[in-house]
């Protein structure tokens, strides 16, 4: 097509090239900065003139991490959290997005107010009664104080996803098989779970990715350095050895590499639901 | 015939009794949990903030408002008040620009799709950062001896190592200028799908009408994307007040008071002077401004 590029596109097409450029900076310069401050060694990352690329290329920062148990550690418990709540929210989700989606009831939509409403309430509000709780139950500095109160963040968005993906499901689907006198447990496990895939991945994925991320209850819900997860890990790291930058750099790399990989394999489902109110910034 | 339609009555009937039921044995599990960790903690923490000595005494006495009162006498709690608004519409109104600007750019026709679609995965890429991260970065970035101090002397716009985040003249600043690096994403990937949702005819008529590319921008662009414009600036207005890790992580609210904010002056409360009662105050403060713009947010999706 000759056409495509005419004198009067010439100059907005390159325009457009050249802002797109300028954002790629914007945005990729300190990601690239961050990656190559985790291969070069301490003394080089403040090296004058400033150099992006490393004189020698090391993996010490990483291999120090691989022998520091400690710092595995961090991985384990923030993978064991953060999987048992993508697990256990997902369930939940799915039960009450198969209410929401098909069936009309009294309370649905103060349930939805609910729902809504939740995503909006700050973290430090609940963060002071969740530790009196955490407290009270007995669970504090363990696994189950984080799940149980990640689940306040992860439940309101999971059910909107979920819920907005069985709206595009066709009714006929699942009522078919409640008019041959199944069960609606039936028709929603044998049936609209199945078709559903595409939207529980994205679901588990935003899940993992937020209980991943969370920073504020993992801080004061736990408390022995055995106990921290990935985000309070690095905080650690920058507290002991406030000069250890490319350590820090290439435990900032490793944390963010699983949800880098997900985001990679679900991003077609992803961007699809990812819109306002659905996710959160 | 006549037999089949019994049947089916029949059949019919106890489905129709079940359904009034069966939608609540779906939501009970969700509707537990929010009960457990939204309703019993919103109740407590509003307990929590009319008593003496919450959690740390054994036999708390109700105070009513003082713990507010004292709160509200104290300067730094209204200077917290100010700096939080300050970062938040900064934040949300460049997030919002630079998000719309990505966004038109990426939806345009001039653009090869492939690069298109390389872009987009690129650009999105801050918001997958945890907040820990994002504050290394710019920690390392803005160091005095960092590599955006020594462009700016190189390029004589600036002539000594300014001290980013430890001047109380930049920190507020700078912190804020990191939020915004970190947030964009979400508008832009919203606002693509928004733009993708526009009825082409729209321009095609502007077009036979001669209409240039700022007028079909000012007339039918924004207006269509005005919805989506509105429900995503008042969450992220929302969410971007409730700001902890980012600043906890590269100031703590240092120095000097320069970024406190209202979570981290409540957390300081809590958690380095243990007064769980005044922090549970301005905690219900930080809730009564969310949840009074939660109402408009509703509001407006529920006009949809």
């Amino acid at each position: 097509m000759a056409k495509r590029y005419t004198r009067k596109s010439l100059l907005p097409t390159a325009l457009t090239y050249l802002g797109l450029a300028v954002g790629l900076v914007y945005t990729g310069f300190p990601i690239l900065w961050m990656f190559f401050a985790s291969v070069k060694s301490n003394t080089e990352i403040f090296s004058l003139p400033p150099r992006l690329l490393p004189d020698h290329f090391t993996i010490e920062a990483y291999l120090s991490i691989f022998d520091d148990p400690a710092k595995i550690r961090f991985f384990i418990n923030s993978y064991v959290v953060s999987g048992v709540v993508t697990v256990l929210t997902v369930i939940i989700a799915i039960l009450a997005a198969y209410a929401f989606s098909r069936y009309s009831f009294r309370l649905k939509s103060t349930l939805n107010v609910f729902v809504i409403s939740t995503q909006t309430v700050p973290p430090i509000t609940l963060l002071i009664p969740y530790f009196g709780m955490v407290v009270a139950f007995g669970i504090f500095n363990t696994y189950f104080a984080l799940i149980l109160t990640y689940m306040v963040f992860t439940l309101p968005y999971a059910i909107l996803l979920m819920t907005g993906y069985l709206n595009t499901l066709p009714k006929d689907l699942d009522e078919a098989v409640l008019v041959d006198g199944g069960s609606s447990w039936t028709a929603l496990w044998r049936v609209l779970v199945p078709l559903s895939l595409p939207g529980i991945v994205a679901t588990a994925v935003y899940t993992f990715l937020l209980a991943w991320n969370e920073f504020l209850f993992a801080l004061t819900l736990t408390k022995s350095t055995d106990m921290r997860t990935v985000p309070i890990g690095i905080q650690l790291l920058m507290g002991q050895h406030a000069f250890e930058w490319n350590q820090m750099m290439a435990m900032s790399v490793l944390g963010s590499l699983p949800l880098l990989l997900l985001f990679l394999i679900a991003q077609r489902y992803f961007l699809a639901g990812m819109t306002a109110g659905s996710v959160k910034a | 015939m006549g037999t089949q339609a019994t049947i089916r009555k029949s059949s019919l009937l106890p489905y129709k009794a079940r359904r009034k039921l069966v939608p609540y044995f779906y939501v009970a599990p969700a509707t537990f949990m929010f009960f457990l960790l939204m309703l019993y903690p919103m109740a407590t923490v509003l307990r929590y903030s009319l008593m003496d000595g919450a959690i740390t005494k054994r036999n708390p006495s109700f105070v009513g408002l003082q713990n507010y009162l004292t709160n509200f006498d104290n300067p730094v709690f209204w200077q917290a008040v100010g700096q939080t608004l300050y970062f938040t519409s900064m934040s949300v109104i460049f997030h919002l620009l630079i998000g719309m600007g990505f966004a038109l750019m990426l939806n345009s026709q001039l653009i090869n799709p492939v690069i298109r679609s390389v872009l987009r995965a690129l650009y999105i890429l801050p918001w997958l950062f945890t907040a820990v991260i994002i504050a290394i970065i710019w920690r390392l970035l803005l160091d005095p001896n960092g590599v955006i101090n020594s462009v700016l002397i190189s390029l004589h716009i600036v002539d000594f190592k300014v001290e980013w985040f430890s001047s109380t003249k930049t920190a507020l600043h700078a912190l804020t200028f990191a939020n915004i690096w970190a947030g964009y994403p979400l508008y832009m990937v919203t606002l693509l799908a928004g733009l993708q949702g526009i009825p082409k005819e729209l321009y095609e008529a502007a077009d036979i009408d001669g209409a240039n590319g700022l007028h079909k921008f000012r007339y039918i662009t924004i207006p269509q994307l005005m919805p989506v414009i509105v429900s995503i600036a008042l969450l992220d207005f929302i969410w971007t007040m409730q700001v902890f890790p980012l600043v906890w992580m590269i100031t703590g609210g240092g120095p000097i008071h320069a970024t406190e904010v209202l979570s981290t002056y409540t957390y300081k409360q809590a958690f380095s002077s243990y007064d769980f009662s005044m922090a549970s105050s301005s905690a219900v403060c930080i809730l009564i401004m969310s949840l009074s713009l939660t109402y408009f947010y509703i509001k407006h999706q529920k006009a949809q």
